[in-house]
């Protein structure tokens, strides 16, 4: 308890421990998804009961043109399980805020925006695991893709983007948020109209004008078509391009206000 | 830097909109000792605590820790602080290890360090049996113990402890008070706030007694309690009857309660009591039961201030900390 003790801070450039600090927190959300057996079970077998379900139950009633509606659905039902995947960031951000563990983490000399950093990459890597398994099921009922490798790649690479960006804007939700329940909603309510108001489940040809204008203008339909070019063919046209700046745009900007709200809690 | 004083808090002031919290706060804590902030709730003691481990801004004064300045040094301050707060800050989902490594990762100690450390403080916190289970199994007194052993992971020299008995039962709370002596002789400075006077008086160089945001008393336990008045014994008898020739054997200090069939008289000395008992004896009363009744923070409130301890659950800073 001296100062003689050798259990002290060490010394070294505040980069390194920006890293350190960061990795250590995403170790933290890891274990929790490992250590959390309910967390892990929905992870896996949601994305099962969706791919089924629209498969099975609505897939025979959805006229997709050319394509077959399994073909059609992979990319669609992929996004949107990435993106309610990512309103999970908001309830991790909310609990530990309501719990003392928060002002914990604040009284520590470490990289303030070292929690947010944890709880969003241990989501994606979360998110990663489901999708792997759904694209698996996905193979099982009869999926049929065209992508070669580096197609695989690109897919992978936007939807790891895509995922990264939601998580981020969703910690926002979290931190704002005076409960927990009020992020289940809160995170519901934003993420429900963005994925079924797209092109994720039917062509966008179908819906009233308004609804369609919205639907195809707006950014995870960049994001699906994007992905559903890639996968099987359909034109991508300026999709990629839009998907890109749209989800970089998000990121950048949450990233920003998520840190510097972080920041501010008890000023 | 300050020789003498650890921690320096000089016209400590915060407010929400119109509401102060604190209205100026002197407090000075030498090196190596321990001052006990006594308070009810609401009182202010949790606010002092969060603007002292830079939590929480606040609107006036200044405030030092190891000569840091609070307001402008906030990352250093945060490198020589070990806090413990009312409600145990551990991670229901990680291990009793995890959690301690993790934290001394963050406290920006070594792993091997980290590991060496978490290891010395399981053994002497008795967690080496829960090491690898994960907290949420842990009991009441053993998350306290977790609690308090993270912040001692990178062995900092100021110690916050904010309530660290409140709502653990009587053993618990002993075996904490055992805990806390053995960091004393480690030679940390610690600041304690607690709502019970014994707690303060058991651990604690100093108090500050503090009261709607401000310190109303402060001196040594002793001092305090001077203030206040001394023990009484509380002799309860079978009868009225004996309680009655009781109160005339014991004098004019003492005060009957017929219908408890109890008489109560101040102990101001050891002997005090011996000799009661004696006298009793010898007048052939029979005692039932003797209690010692301690001064309380009631017997404080009600000396300093003239009025009870309000419990002001209407305050922010109630509101904030549940």
């Amino acid at each position: 308890m001296t100062n003689t003790s050798p259990f002290k801070p060490e010394q070294h450039s505040s980069f390194y421990w920006a890293l350190s600090d960061s990795w250590t927190m995403i170790r933290r959300n890891i274990t929790h998804i490992i250590n959390n057996m309910d967390q892990l079970l929905s992870v896996a077998i949601q994305p099962i009961m969706f791919m089924l379900l629209f498969r099975y139950v609505f897939g025979g009633a959805i006229n997709t043109g050319g394509t077959s509606y399994v073909n059609f659905l992979v990319a669609g039902i992929l996004v949107q399980s990435a993106a309610f995947g990512a309103t999970t960031t908001s309830l991790g951000v909310a609990t530990d805020l309501t719990k003392g563990i928060m002002d914990r983490f604040r009284s520590l000399p470490m990289l303030s925006a070292a929690m947010l950093i944890g709880h969003t990459t241990a989501d994606l890597v979360r998110n990663l695991i489901s999708s792997t398994i759904m694209v698996a099921v996905a193979f099982a009922v009869g999926f049929h893709p065209q992508a070669s490798f580096v197609d695989w790649l690109a897919v992978i690479g936007i939807l790891m983007l895509f995922t990264y960006a939601l998580s981020w804007m969703s910690a926002i939700l979290g931190l704002l948020a005076k409960s927990v329940e009020a992020v289940q909603w809160f995170g519901f309510i934003f993420v429900f109209p963005l994925t079924f108001a797209s092109s994720a489940f039917v062509p966008t040809a179908g819906m009233p004008k308004y609804l369609r204008l919205f639907a195809e203008n707006q950014p995870v339909t960049q994001v699906i078509e994007t992905i559903r070019g890639l996968l099987v063919g359909t034109p991508i046209g300026n999709h990629g391009w839009l998907a890109l700046i749209w989800c970089s745009g998000i990121l950048l900007v949450s990233v920003i206000v998520a840190s510097s709200i972080f920041r501010r809690l008890g000023r | 830097m300050d020789k003498t004083y650890a921690i320096v808090a000089e016209d400590l002031r915060k407010s929400y909109g119109e509401t102060e919290v604190l209205k100026g706060v002197n407090l000075k804590v030498e090196r190596g000792t321990m001052l006990a902030l006594l308070g009810p709730n609401g009182a202010g003691k949790t606010t002092i605590v969060r603007i002292l481990s830079t939590l929480l801004s606040f609107n006036g004064g200044r405030a030092t820790v190891e000569g840091l300045d609070v307001a402008e040094q906030g990352d250093q301050v945060r490198g020589v602080i070990g806090l413990t707060g009312q409600y145990a800050a551990v991670d229901e989902y990680l291990t009793g290890t995890q959690n301690l490594v993790m934290m001394g990762r963050l406290y920006h100690l070594s792993q091997a360090h980290a590991r060496e450390r978490s290891q010395q403080l399981l053994e002497q916190f008795d967690l080496v049996e829960a090491a690898n289970r994960k907290v949420k199994t842990y009991s009441g007194g053993m998350r306290r113990r977790l609690d308090l052993a993270i912040s001692l992971i990178a062995t900092p020299p100021i110690i916050f402890l904010d309530e660290p008995t409140t709502g653990l039962d009587p053993r618990s709370r002993l075996a904490m008070w055992e805990v806390i002596r053995n960091l004393m002789s480690s030679g940390a400075t610690i600041l304690l706030t607690t709502q019970y006077l014994e707690e303060a008086d058991q651990l604690a160089d100093q108090i500050a007694v503090i009261d709607h945001g401000i310190v109303i008393a402060e001196g040594t336990a002793n001092e305090l309690k001077k203030k206040v008045g001394v023990d009484s014994a509380v002799l309860s008898f079978q009868t009225t009857k004996e309680a009655e020739a009781a109160k005339n054997v014991l004098g004019e200090k003492s005060i009957i309660d017929t219908t408890k069939m109890t008489v109560t008289f101040p102990v101001d000395a050891v002997h005090s009591l011996t000799q009661a008992l004696n006298a009793l004896e010898a007048a052939k009363i029979t005692v039932v039961a003797v209690d010692i009744h301690k001064p309380t923070l009631d017997d404080v409130f009600l000396q300093l201030t003239g009025k009870p301890v309000e419990a002001s659950t209407n305050s922010p800073e109630a509101k904030l900390t549940k």
